[in-house]
């Protein structure tokens, strides 16, 4: 992308607006996960922890131009920001994380792997590439009861993903259906310890995009303004009927893959490259050089996210955890199609 | 006027179709061409927009289907045939299975399955998947015998608010004909004396109701009274219709078309034998077919699944014991 030559862009985005909106979400999501690596440090979580520190900027900006009760939203691993911009208040985020009864998935399943799919947000399962098609579903299902106005689904992926055969197939028949389906890419350089030369061949992910017929771009990943107007052309292509668009985000784990990784394996001459800007820190230093903001209002906008997320992992901590002896060990809906084995 | 196995399952799909407008077909050829099996001949042009060719992709069209039915829909995805169904396990077994259990939200799709034998269909179409998909929580796998079963079994299907593997045998398609379409039914779960007897039962479904039948049929001349039992659903298993025929009996045999290990024939032998190992007056029998790949020649298919000469020879091994 280029640079922004105005602060207005064509489709009606007021840059300073939408970029204050998203790096709100960016220091909420950075906040909580630190808060949340320091509680798994401290022993207090069941399973992994997964963050999406330095892909904030990409994440939020997708999220943050899609509208929840209309728009459709299937996060992944390291889309903590982008799943606060849509809506998930940060309790929730923190009863899955700590295990509470009262979480949107109860205890029984838990971290990143949570949703609420009537709210436009499937919950997404491990095995990567399998959402796309599922949000590709949705859209579909509101096409035929001809209510998709101007919907848009979103799903993101990371690099890894890519590879694998159910992307592929997704992305194939989302050309086919021309679905207003955007899919983000958060090229974050490595799949767990994978770098990119032992994933794929091709040259460049975004010349996929020319093999489905579909459009792509690319954005700088750790320049959340880049990131803005990448998703905006986006979406509103994806609006005006031109079929599924593909946005990669070029940037840098900065993290391991979970909480449990060091991520040695990521050299440092890539660590003090380009793409491994911490986004947050650039978007603070515009916001300010800009003059769309204020040091004192971005000082108080992370104390604020900090006492909000002192405040979700203390209540969330403090819930009951789910009681194996009253749980609704039930896997089918239906009543009559219940298996009568039950404890065999 | 009669109807075979096949039209009942095109006729279950047009009454869902009509219906109701939650409901819609995808699958590979099946819109204006209407199916490899012409399952779905003709519904294209009747209901415009609603059953729809689909891309070759059995992971991507099973993710379409639960991410309609998160929606609301009730889609059908036909499976060219079941063994393609191997390409969309992960959706089906991971997503459309565990989504009620995480989510709440109940996920109603049905996968058909054209399922089962045929001479020369070789290893990659012949295949019985129930038992790999009832192996997972949260699915209901049903799997007709007869023609009626095949309509409003298949309704039910549509109509049930979890994911249904409707495993549809292809050597029924053309053999079997009714003369009409029921009107009232049995319940989808719950399993049907087929034959009343009093020396053995044989316990089955599908096209194995079928042979079991022609073995009865023979046995009889010989003073033997096989009772036989056709589960219909394999997930749930109505295992007390099982149990009250073995109470008549006290001997079992189960026969699946499906590869021996583990499956459907061992859950049921598992059951009967934990909870009415006291009806029992020989060890339960069981009858699959053989532990190798599908065999395409006629001539070794015929001696790869159990047929009525087996199925016979089995009763009478097991009268014995
Ligand atoms: C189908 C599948 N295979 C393997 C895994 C295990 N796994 C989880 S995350 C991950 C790496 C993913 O890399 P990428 O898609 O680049 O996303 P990133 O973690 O870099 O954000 C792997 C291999 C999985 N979840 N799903």
């Amino acid at each position: 992308m280029t640079d922004i030559a105005s602060q207005n862009t064509d489709d009606g985005m007021i840059l300073p607006e939408a970029f204050n909106n998203a790096f709100r979400w960016m220091v909420l999501a950075r906040t909580f996960e630190e808060k949340i690596a320091n509680v798994y440090r401290a022993g207090k979580i069941v399973g992994g922890v997964y963050v999406g520190r330095g892909q904030e900027a990409f994440s939020a900006a997708l999220a943050v131009q899609l509208q929840k009760g209309k728009d459709i939203y299937a996060p992944l691993i390291r889309d903590m920001a982008g799943r606060a911009a849509f809506g998930e208040p940060v309790i929730d985020a923190a009863r899955t994380y700590m295990g509470s009864a009262r979480g949107s998935m109860r205890g029984r399943d838990g971290n990143i792997h949570r949703g609420s799919p009537r709210e436009g947000v499937p919950a997404m399962i491990s095995h990567l590439g399998a959402m796309i098609s599922v949000v590709s579903g949705m859209l579909f299902a509101r096409r035929l009861r001809g209510e998709l106005g101007d919907t848009v689904g979103a799903a993101c992926i990371g690099d890894g993903a890519t590879s694998t055969g159910s992307v592929h197939e997704a992305l194939n028949m989302a050309a086919v259906e021309k679905l207003p389906l955007v899919v983000a890419i958060a090229n974050n350089q490595f799949a767990y310890s994978t770098p990119n030369t032992r994933q794929f061949a091709c040259k460049d992910l975004v010349d996929r995009a020319i093999g489905y017929g579909i459009e792509g771009t690319t954005v700088d990943g750790t320049d959340l303004a880049d990131c803005l107007q990448g998703f905006q052309g986006a979406i509103s292509r994806a609006k005006a009927g031109k079929g599924p668009q593909l946005v990669i985000g070029t940037l840098l784990r900065l993290s391991g893959h979970g909480e449990h990784d060091d991520s040695h394996y990521i050299p440092d001459e890539i660590r003090a490259s380009e793409i491994g800007k911490d986004c947050l820190a650039v978007a603070r230093e515009k916001l300010i050089a800009e003059g769309w903001n204020t040091e004192d209002d971005c000082n108080a906008m992370e104390k604020q996210a900090a006492e909000e997320v002192e405040n979700a992992i203390l209540k969330a901590g403090g819930e009951q955890p789910p009681d194996p002896y009253s749980h609704d060990w039930n896997a089918c809906s239906s009543e009559r199609f219940r298996d009568n084995l039950t404890d065999q | 006027m009669s109807i075979t196995y096949l039209e009942a399952i095109r006729h279950a799909q047009e009454t869902a179709l009509a219906d109701n407008p939650d409901v819609f077909i995808y699958g590979q050829d099946v819109g204006a061409f209407g199916g490899a099996f012409k399952a779905t001949k003709g519904l294209h042009d009747k209901y415009p927009g609603r059953v729809i060719d689909a891309p070759i992709s059995e992971d991507a069209m099973a993710g379409l289907a639960i991410g309609a039915a998160i929606e609301g829909m009730r889609p059908i995805i036909e499976m060219q045939f079941a063994d393609f169904s191997t390409v969309a396990f992960n959706q089906i077994v991971n997503q459309a299975a565990t989504h009620y259990w995480r989510t709440n939200v109940p996920c109603p799709i049905t996968i058909r399955l054209p399922s089962g034998g045929t001479p020369g269909s070789g290893p990659f179409h012949s295949q019985c998947m129930e038992a790999i998909y009832a192996h997972y929580p949260g699915t209901i796998v049903m799997a007709p015998a007869t023609v009626e079963d095949a309509y409003s079994m298949l309704l039910e299907a549509i109509y049930t608010d979890d994911p249904v593997i409707f495993c549809e045998h292809k050597y029924l398609y053309y053999h079997l004909k009714a003369e009409k379409l029921p009107r009232q039914s049995l319940p989808a779960e719950s399993a049907r004396v087929t034959r009343s007897g009093r020396h053995a039962t044989i316990i089955t479904y599908s096209a194995m109701v079928h042979e079991a039948l022609l073995a009865a049929e023979s046995l009889k001349e010989d003073g033997y009274e096989i009772e036989i039992v056709d589960l219909r659903c394999v997930k749930p298993l109505d295992t007390e219709t099982i149990l009250g025929s073995i109470a008549r009996t006290g001997r079992m045999l189960v026969v699946g078309e499906a590869f021996p290990w583990g499956g459907v024939t061992a859950e049921v032998i598992s059951r009967i034998s934990s909870e009415g190992f006291h009806l029992l007056d020989a060890p339960p029998a069981r009858l699959n077919a053989r532990d190798t790949p599908i065999p395409y020649h006629p001539e070794l298919w015929r001696y790869h699944r159990p047929t009525a000469n087996t199925i016979k020879s089995a009763i009478q091994k097991l009268l014995k014991d």
